[in-house]
């Protein structure tokens, strides 16, 4: 194990951590741009290029920046007054930890994961390019589709209604 | 001789990276390309500042500043001095991470920006594969930082100023990366060191930069356009507008942080200018077959301080854009244009050389701003401007 | 260079906190925090299995992670309108006021 990943997997799982226990509901989103941050490294290390790179304008630069405008849009960014979890976040938390164990175990005794170590493979831009108008050209369609849906339906929800309109 | 001129840099670092042990030979070479990119555009920062107030001054038919030194050229080393000197108030009731955090988070992306621009020939600090996704993923970094001043100072100015700016930098972020689709589009690659390549040679005496074309000529205006909104600077200056919103988001700053935040901003604009001169203007190349013998980086800085010099121009004459007019403007017009330029950069990659691509082309990227300019305006019913005086 | 279980262990426990996260916490936005979380969890796992799988020209895990991160963003963005709207009509975020449908 690198120096490299165990430094980025440290800042990575505590600032996860951060982003879902503290109080002030910015402080969260702003850690979670951090987590966000350390995974597009840890991208960056096993050789995705492309993908870090878009991790980062997509992840950070907007659905970030939309949380972030969705907390300060209801009013999220004043101390709340009661307490922060709910009232049976024993049993979330059991079972979060047991989902943990379960994957870690699976991890640990499998026969699939090895340890082998390979050389890193080539991802060039070019070749995403080709394999997605190529093989992959169906899927690339209808993710349009799904975002220009997911663009208007957005716009739709969130649009105020006209005075006199009953809910 | 000449070539000696050209790499002297490159040539220099060389042999400073073969003083040093072999085994870290890599991490020199890595601080060495860092220290010459914060010199060289902290330089040009300071460079900058100085002719902006002078250029400014002049515009408004007055003298800029001129007491420091001979024609005022000491004015950046007595702001430096400043700056640095000055206290630093931080508000009570500021939230003191965030609030010192924020000019931090300003500066390194934008530093990190400039390392993919080719200033000269073989002279890019970093030649990745996705070098100009890398340059727009750190530009939507620094957006963030924004939020964060203005929201840490606790202040309903900041704040406002912080939403609005949030918001127009990501409206004219659309515009700003389709227009830079049309150039990876012709060049096939998204390398910035490939693209400055893919524009070297000549037609007789004219330069094959991308901005000779339609397509290239549409996309640079948009790209220009969007680059001096994504930096905040007039005429989309609102959010940090100084007789609207005091100072917007960095109400609350002084001192030392206000020179981090005034630095990132200017280099935040070298930066996106430097893309600018890459996509479109050739990078090093030199504009006629006869002048190759001047330096490449020579070329670059040139045609980088041409464009300030425009931003400054283009900073003292047009007015202020209202909120509504300026996100308007980036969804109604400026998406449109982008999207047709794309049109008609894939059209004129298709067809083959003469005149017909050229009529084409031309008439693609200019029917929709016509179209457009019309219906748009049309809403408005602009009339002829009545003065009425007090008789 | 490190080896593949701890790539796939991060992934796990960045999981578990998300889910975590998302099962306790009292605010609408940050159960969407969580969700975001666990989405990335799972891509994480993705790119790891495509460096160190046996086939890493196909590509496979970098495209599925390209499609993933789309469909996440346009997801975030519904999902916030969703909670903007009801926040607008039952003035609070807090999920455990959002009780009307009831038994």
């Amino acid at each position: 194990m690198t120096w490299s990943f165990a430094i980025l997997a440290a800042l990575t799982l505590a600032s996860a951590v951060a982003a879902m226990t503290l109080r002030n509901l910015v402080h969260c989103a702003l850690m979670l741009m951090v987590t966000l941050a350390g995974l597009a490294a840890v991208y960056l290390q096993l050789g995705a290029q492309f993908v870090g790179f878009a991790q980062i304008l997509i992840y950070i630069g907007a659905v970030a920046i939309l949380i972030v405008f969705a907390i300060l849009l209801t009013r999220g960014s004043e101390p709340p007054r009661q307490s922060i979890f709910s009232a049976g976040w024993v049993y979330g938390v059991a079972i979060a930890v047991a989902v943990f164990g379960l994957l870690s175990g699976v991890i640990l005794s499998s026969q699939a994961v090895t340890h082998e170590l390979r050389p890193p493979p080539e991802a060039t831009v070019r070749q995403i390019g080709i394999e997605l108008m190529g093989k992959f050209i169906l899927p690339l369609e209808v993710i349009g589709l799904l975002l220009t849906a997911a663009l208007i339906g957005a716009v739709l929800i969130a649009m105020r209604e006209k005075e006199g309109k009953t809910a | 001789m000449v070539d000696t001129m050209d790499q002297i840099f490159v040539m220099s670092k060389h042999w400073l990276v073969g003083l040093a042990p072999t085994q870290g030979q890599p991490v020199v070479s890595a601080l060495l390309s860092i220290a010459a990119l914060v010199i060289a555009f902290a330089t040009l920062f300071a460079l900058t500042t100085l002719l902006e107030r002078k250029g400014l001054g002049r515009i408004q038919n007055r003298y800029g500043p001129n007491r420091v030194g001979p024609y005022g050229v000491f004015q950046p080393i007595a702001d430096g001095l400043k700056a640095m000197t000055k206290e630093d108030i931080v508000p009570s009731t500021a939230d003191k991470v965030v609030h010192f955090a924020a000019p931090l988070v300003l500066v390194v992306p934008v530093f990190l920006a400039l390392a993919v621009v080719p200033v000269g020939r073989d002279m890019a600090a970093l030649d990745t594969d996705a070098g100009v996704l890398f340059f727009f993923a750190v530009g939507a970094a620094t957006e963030l930082s924004v939020f964060m001043a203005g929201w840490s100072s606790r202040n309903k100015y900041s704040l406002l100023g912080a939403m609005r700016a949030i918001a127009q930098m990501i409206s004219y972020e659309v515009p700003l990366i389709l227009s830079a689709v049309t150039v990876i589009m012709a060049a096939g690659s998204l390398s910035t060191v490939k693209i400055v390549t893919a524009q070297a040679g000549y037609w007789g005496i004219v330069p094959r930069w991308y901005v000779l074309t339609p397509w290239g000529l549409a996309g640079f205006i948009l790209f220009m356009i969007a680059a001096t909104a994504e930096s905040n600077r007039s005429p989309f200056d609102l959010p940090e507008g100084e007789s609207e919103i005091i100072a917007g988001y960095y109400t609350e700053y002084s001192g030392f942080k206000f020179a981090l935040f005034f630095l990132g901003e200017y280099l935040g604009l070298f930066a996106v200018s430097g893309l600018g001169i890459t996509l479109f203007l050739g990078g090093w190349h030199a504009p006629l077959p006869g002048l190759g013998w001047v330096p490449s980086w020579v070329w670059f800085f040139a045609k980088l301080l041409a464009l300030i010099a425009v931003f400054i121009w283009v900073r003292g004459t047009l007015p202020r854009l209202r909120m509504d007019q300026l996100m308007g403007f980036a969804w109604k017009l400026m998406l449109p244009l982008a999207l047709a330029n794309v049109l008609a950069a894939g059209i004129w990659r298709f067809m083959a050389p003469g005149l017909a691509r050229w009529l084409v082309c031309s008439f693609l990227v200019a029917a929709p701003y016509l179209l457009l300019g019309r219906a748009l305006a049309g809403r408005k019913q602009l009339t002829k401007r009545v003065y009425r005086f007090a008789d | 260079m490190t080896p593949l279980p701890f790539y796939l262990l991060l992934s796990a426990s960045l999981f578990a906190i998300g889910l975590a996260g998302a099962l306790t916490r009292r605010n609408a936005i940050l159960v969407l925090i969580g969700i975001e979380l666990m989405l990335n969890a799972a891509n994480l796992n993705f790119i790891a299995f495509w460096r160190y799988g046996p086939n890493p020209s196909a590509l496979t895990g970098v495209i599925f992670v390209i499609f993933s991160i789309g469909v996440a963003a346009a997801e975030a963005a519904v999902g916030l309108a969703l909670i903007i709207s009801i926040y607008r009509h039952y003035r609070t975020t807090n999920l455990d006021q959002i009780n009307v449908m009831k038994g």
